[in-house]
């Protein structure tokens, strides 16, 4: 074997000597050695961020072709590095607390390892390597999702994600099977692609299609999969919920994309394409009408995070390279905006224990910055202009009418344009509460911590700048562009 | 050229606007003003750098064979739509911009200076200097823009901190409805600017002014004859793109916020309302001039709206009290006055005998630059004015000239600049103007002449009521001095730029393509002018000297005519009559309670229906982990039955 070939999987390789570093010192340092922990982390990550950004990737398959690390793929992984850098820094003050003091370490051990799975669930074109990154992606988050020992509703929502985790992936792998049955013996997703051509449809490959949307669509919280989200993220500690909002999200999504254009790409119009079509429309209206009647604010991201998926896989409905670079384009605000509000949702149901929206009313006469960060979060997941979410939302629209001319597709993109309307309504109430609700503030004034103040400017900078910048989307064309394996219809 | 220098013009004042805006609460008012004035002279300096080395270092790039190209200093894409819908921002040098770069950054730091006098003491003192440097960087960067959509972006901008400026005394009420007739006016002509812009780029598929007016033909030629109510589609995208022009250079009939703009602090009239913001629409027809040129009803609308304009402005000028009314309404008339010149050039060359077709463009924008700096100078002036008297009306002023000596002399050197006395410098932009429509026909020279001899009247009658007249008898209690040296400074200045500037061979650097013209005096035309200008300042000199009963009795022997042009023939009353009497109650009322009883009824329907759904469906989230799966599992195989239905 050519133990090279181990060169060409540079970002794994990043993301596991990171985990290795912290884990060595997690196991051997002192008890005051400890304090280290967070910055070196954070500071790794960072630098594992700009290394993954800067290192040009070979863009050859290796391993008889299962992984692949193209420019496409790197600025995905990229798009995540900073998803899970900014998690980090979020989480920062809650692992530093004295309950979770003696703990922190495996916290950062556990999101590096699922992120390492999200990478290989990326670059991986077989689908046993993809099996593998998605296990390793799941299981620890369960771990995760259970952090909070003393907390009764954190041990049910672990409770509720691995059964239903552990059912996706039986449904996934059922759908697997019967994909298995096609290909003629190779589970190589260019392979499968040979064999499944739009002269064949049958009901087996209806079911398998459906069962591995069903159980790709499980992470993404598409509906009807989606039952597990708002229990999970409302039990789970408050960094966790974010990562699973965005990083874990971001991951399957790319995940989906790859998957269905190169290996179903050839019945794309003949099947999927209307059952996406039905999907993307249940997503994103029923995550809205849950949203609408929230109270509970984590409750309420989480149906938020529902209808944003719904936005999310308009990408892949467009299954082309405009329809990628959308979509990367999209997921980077939605990292920066979701995580921007779930730091001031961290940070008040840390010094307050406060989570309910009504706890929120005048919370600028108390917390300035943090109301405005608030509102400019929610501004952009709204996709008011000219924050980075309005571009986001315009570019993944005209990328679905890109490619072909059809009233459905403009029917789509009407109906997801009356949900950002409805959506509205339900991001501007918490506007309201916070700057125009004449009650007296329940939240007092805090300080925020260093980490904290980092994450919320890296946000807001990347609410406002990201749309203005047209580098950046720029960047994500080009980087698709370069990848001959992701070369579309 | 290297990028950097242009890139700190626009990016210095933009960076003391966020500095000034956000840390001068922290700053005390003399840091605020020494750094902004400091900012703004650097900006200065830099653009003179560019401009000089523009007209004078002789590189190929700007200077090819004695002929002046337009150079792109830079042209970065800023958002890419669609391939063809790409916006970018840029930086254009040629002739008219390095002449506006001048122009803005000089009458600027002069306005800066100035109100670090002026403005003692005045609440928001560093606020001012921020939305100075606001209105700075807005102007530079529509001036210096390389295509139509770059000059809209900052064309609004300008807008916006105009709004700011006029109403920058928000506790007076009359401010603040001020700055927003300005705003509503000025948009609303905005939306015609920008109904011109798309129709005309949706044909030419660029935003790019080089490549529109490097070939108008092509322009032309791709809008393919198509007609839209009998004029062609390029007469209407030109017209339109006009409006634009119409609004922020106050021409009739949407001249109506200049006058009300004058609620602002003085200097801001001087910078904004004066000397730059109001010359876009000039600008603007300049730098569109060659698509201009090939559609004569375009040209001729320009010429019809601002001999107009320029008729009616200078009536109403005669007689107004507040003495910053009459130099607004002296702006409107003298901007339309550049309007005509335009209006009257084509791109011919030396073409039909020997007359010089593209003299009215570098005419018009002589005028521009002169205009800058006289008028700017007098508004300087009124501002010393107000200052020492505490009021615009010129009844509680009179007899003047002895306690403010510096004041005097240099107004005096204004009203002779603008009346078009040689050998001040509006003498000689003024006669190329009348040349150039006398070229043209003589109608157009004839009228302007007369325009001209009211000018001369109307600011004299200023000059005298101010200055003579009879000394008001409140200054025994209060006597009146001159200001203090940061406002006499610019006005010197100002005033020694006004003798001198007529003196600049302006035909040897800015005309229409480049190609240098020799000016030379039409004697018949300038005699004729200055005739007619020593004429208007004996008659005014007659009525105002001295304190006589003169002009009660022309105003007794002509009461309606008074009456209408006081009351600037009632254009006010027809817009409140248009907005009040037919918009609001004709047809905003109807239209209201449609939205209130069957649109907000429709909504408040659907958005009960959405609830009750919201409602409906909530037991779907029963926490219970077993109906969880059971939706999934069921969903899942009732989307592939569904599927396998619908396909099979």
């Amino acid at each position: 074997m050519d133990y090279s070939q181990f060169g060409a999987m540079l970002p794994e390789l990043i993301i596991l000597g990171i985990f290795l570093i912290v884990f060595l010192a997690d196991t051997f340092s002192p008890e005051n050695g400890k304090k280290f922990l967070t910055p070196m982390t954070t500071v790794l990550m960072l630098l594992a961020t700009v290394a993954i950004w800067i290192v040009p990737s070979c863009g050859e398959a290796v391993f008889g072709g299962m992984y692949v690390d193209g420019p496409a793929c790197k600025a995905m992984k990229c798009v995540l590095n900073v998803g899970a850098w900014i998690c980090m820094l979020e989480a920062a003050k809650w692992v530093e607390s004295d309950v979770m003091y003696y703990r922190k370490g495996e916290f950062y051990e556990l999101i590096l390892v699922t992120l390492f799975g999200m990478y290989l669930m990326i670059s991986a074109r077989h689908f046993l390597l993809f099996i593998i990154g998605l296990e390793s992606a799941s299981l620890p988050i369960a771990a995760l999702v259970a952090y909070n020992k003393d907390k009764y509703e954190s041990h049910e929502a672990a409770i509720k994600y691995i059964i239903t985790a552990v059912f996706s992936s039986a449904i996934l792998l059922t759908g697997l099977s019967f994909v298995y049955a096609f290909s003629g013996g190779s589970l190589y997703f260019s392979d499968i692609a040979v064999q499944i051509t739009s002269g064949e449809m049958s009901g087996l490959l209806i079911f398998a299609l459906t069962f591995v949307l069903a159980g790709i669509g499980f992470k993404l919280s598409l509906v009807p999969m989606h039952l597990w989200t708002a229990d999970v993220y409302q039990g789970a500690p408050t960094s966790v919920t974010a990562y699973l909002s965005v990083v874990s999200k971001g991951a399957a999504a790319f995940a989906f994309f790859i998957i269905f254009v190169q290996v179903f790409g050839q019945v794309y119009s003949a099947a999927w394409e209307w059952m996406l079509y039905a999907v993307i429309i249940a997503t994103i209206t029923v995550g809205n009408l849950f949203a609408m009647r929230q109270k509970n604010m984590k409750r309420f991201m989480a149906f938020s995070s529902v209808s944003q998926a719904g936005y999310i896989m308009l990408g892949v409905m467009a299954a082309n390279q405009l329809g990628m670079a959308s979509m990367m384009f999209y997921i980077l605000v939605y990292v920066v905006s979701n995580l921007g509000a779930f730091a001031v949702i961290q940070m008040i149901e840390d010094r307050t224990g406060l989570v309910s929206m009504d706890d929120y009313n005048g919370l600028h006469k108390t917390n300035p910055y943090l109301a405005v960060a608030m509102t400019l979060a929610m501004f952009s997941l709204a996709g008011i202009p000219p924050f980075a979410g309005f571009f986001s939302k315009i570019l993944i629209f005209t990328s679905v009418t890109s490619h072909q001319n059809s009233m459905a597709l403009y029917m789509l993109v009407l109906i997801a344009l009356i949900n950002t309307i409805i959506s509205l309504y339900y991001y501007l109430l918490v506007v309201k509460a916070m700057w125009i609700s004449a009650d007296e503030p329940k939240i007092g004034a805090f300080k925020s911590g260093k980490c904290e103040k980092v994450a919320l400017t890296v946000c807001v900078l990347g609410i406002v700048f990201l749309g203005l910048v047209s580098y950046v989307y720029k960047y994500f064309i080009d980087s698709v562009g370069a990848e001959t394996l992701l070369a579309l219809n | 050229m290297g990028v950097t220098l242009p890139i700190l013009i626009l990016a210095l004042p933009f960076f003391m606007f966020l500095l000034l805006g956000i840390g001068g609460v922290k700053m005390s008012r003399k840091v605020a003003g020494i750094l902004g004035i400091l900012g703004m002279g650097t900006t200065m300096t830099l653009a003179y750098i560019v401009a000089f080395t523009y007209f004078f270092s002789g590189d190929p790039a700007f200077i090819l064979d004695g002929v002046r190209q337009q150079f792109q200093v830079f042209d970065v894409t800023w958002l890419a739509f669609t391939e063809k819908l790409v916006v970018k921002i840029g930086f254009l040098l040629d002739p008219i911009c390095a002449m506006m770069l001048v122009v803005i950054t000089t009458i600027s730091f002069m306005v800066h200076l100035y109100s670090w006098g002026y403005m003692e003491g005045e609440r928001g003192f560093q606020r001012y200097y921020a939305f100075l440097s606001l209105f700075t960087f807005s102007m530079l960067g529509l001036v210096v823009a390389t295509n139509i959509f770059q000059m809209y972006i900052f064309w609004e901008l300008v807008g916006v901190s105009s709004f700011l400026l006029i109403g920058f005394f928000y506790r007076l009420p009359s401010a603040v409805s001020a700055s927003k007739k300005a705003f509503i006016v000025t948009r609303f002509a905005d939306l015609g600017f920008l109904l011109g812009i798309l129709t005309l780029t949706y044909f030419t598929d660029t935003f790019n002014f080089v490549d529109m007016t490097s070939n108008p033909m092509n322009v032309l030629a791709e809008t393919g004859g198509a007609t839209f109510m009998g004029a062609s589609v390029l007469t209407w995208a030109m017209v339109l793109i006009f409006t634009g022009g119409m609004g922020k250079s106050a021409m009739l009939p949407l001249h109506i916020w200049l006058p009300d703009a004058m609620e602002g602090p003085t200097p801001v009239s001087a910078l904004i309302h004066a000397a730059t913001m109001v010359v876009a629409g000039v600008y603007l027809v300049a730098r569109m001039f060659p698509v201009y040129c090939v559609v004569d009803a375009s040209m001729t609308f320009v010429t019809v709206v601002g001999a107009i304009t320029a008729f009616y402005a200078a009536v109403v000028a005669c007689t107004q009290i507040d003495i910053k009314r009459v130099l607004a309404f002296s702006t409107i008339s003298q901007i339309a006055f550049m309007m005509v010149s335009l209006g009257v050039a084509s791109t011919g060359g030396v073409g039909d005998g020997h007359h010089y077709t593209g003299l009215g463009y570098m005419a018009g924008m002589f005028h521009l630059f002169t205009h800058a700096m006289f008028k700017a100078l007098l508004f300087l002036g009124a501002g010393a004015l107000i200052h020492a008297v505490h009021s615009n009306d010129y009844t509680k002023m009179g007899g003047l000239r002895k306690y403010m000596p510096i004041t005097h002399w240099t107004f005096l050197i204004g009203c002779l600049a603008i009346a078009g006395i040689p050998p001040f410098s509006g003498f000689f932009s003024k006669d190329e103007m009348l040349a150039a429509m006398f070229n043209n026909n003589w109608i157009w020279g004839a009228w302007m002449t007369m325009v001209a001899g009211l000018t001369a009247f109307y600011m004299f009658r200023l000059y005298y009521l101010i200055f003579w007249w009879e000394e008001n008898p409140d200054y025994a209690h209060h006597k009146p001095h001159d200001a203090p040296w940061q406002m006499s400074v610019p006005l010197i200045f100002l005033a020694a730029v006004s003798c001198v500037a007529g003196f600049i061979p302006f035909g040897e650097l800015v005309t229409w393509n480049g190609a240098p013209y020799h000016i030379h005096l039409e004697a018949p035309v300038a005699c004729t002018s200055i005739i007619v200008a020593l004429a208007a300042i004996a008659l005014a000199t007659k009525m105002y000297m001295k304190k006589n009963d003169l002009p009660t009795k022309f105003k007794n022997a002509l009461p309606g005519l008074w009456t209408a042009a006081h009351r600037r023939f009632y254009w006010d009353e027809i817009y409140l009559f248009i907005t009040h009497k037919i918009i609001f109650g004709c047809i905003s009322k109807p239209i209201a309670w449609f939205d209130r009883h069957v649109i907000d009824a429709t909504m408040d329907g659907f958005a009960k229906v959405t609830q009750k759904v919201s409602f409906a469906i909530r037991g779907m989230q029963s926490g219970n982990v077993q109906a969880y799966v059971l939706w999934y599992f069921f969903g899942a195989l009732a989307l592939a039955f569904i599927t396998w239905i619908c396909l099979l």
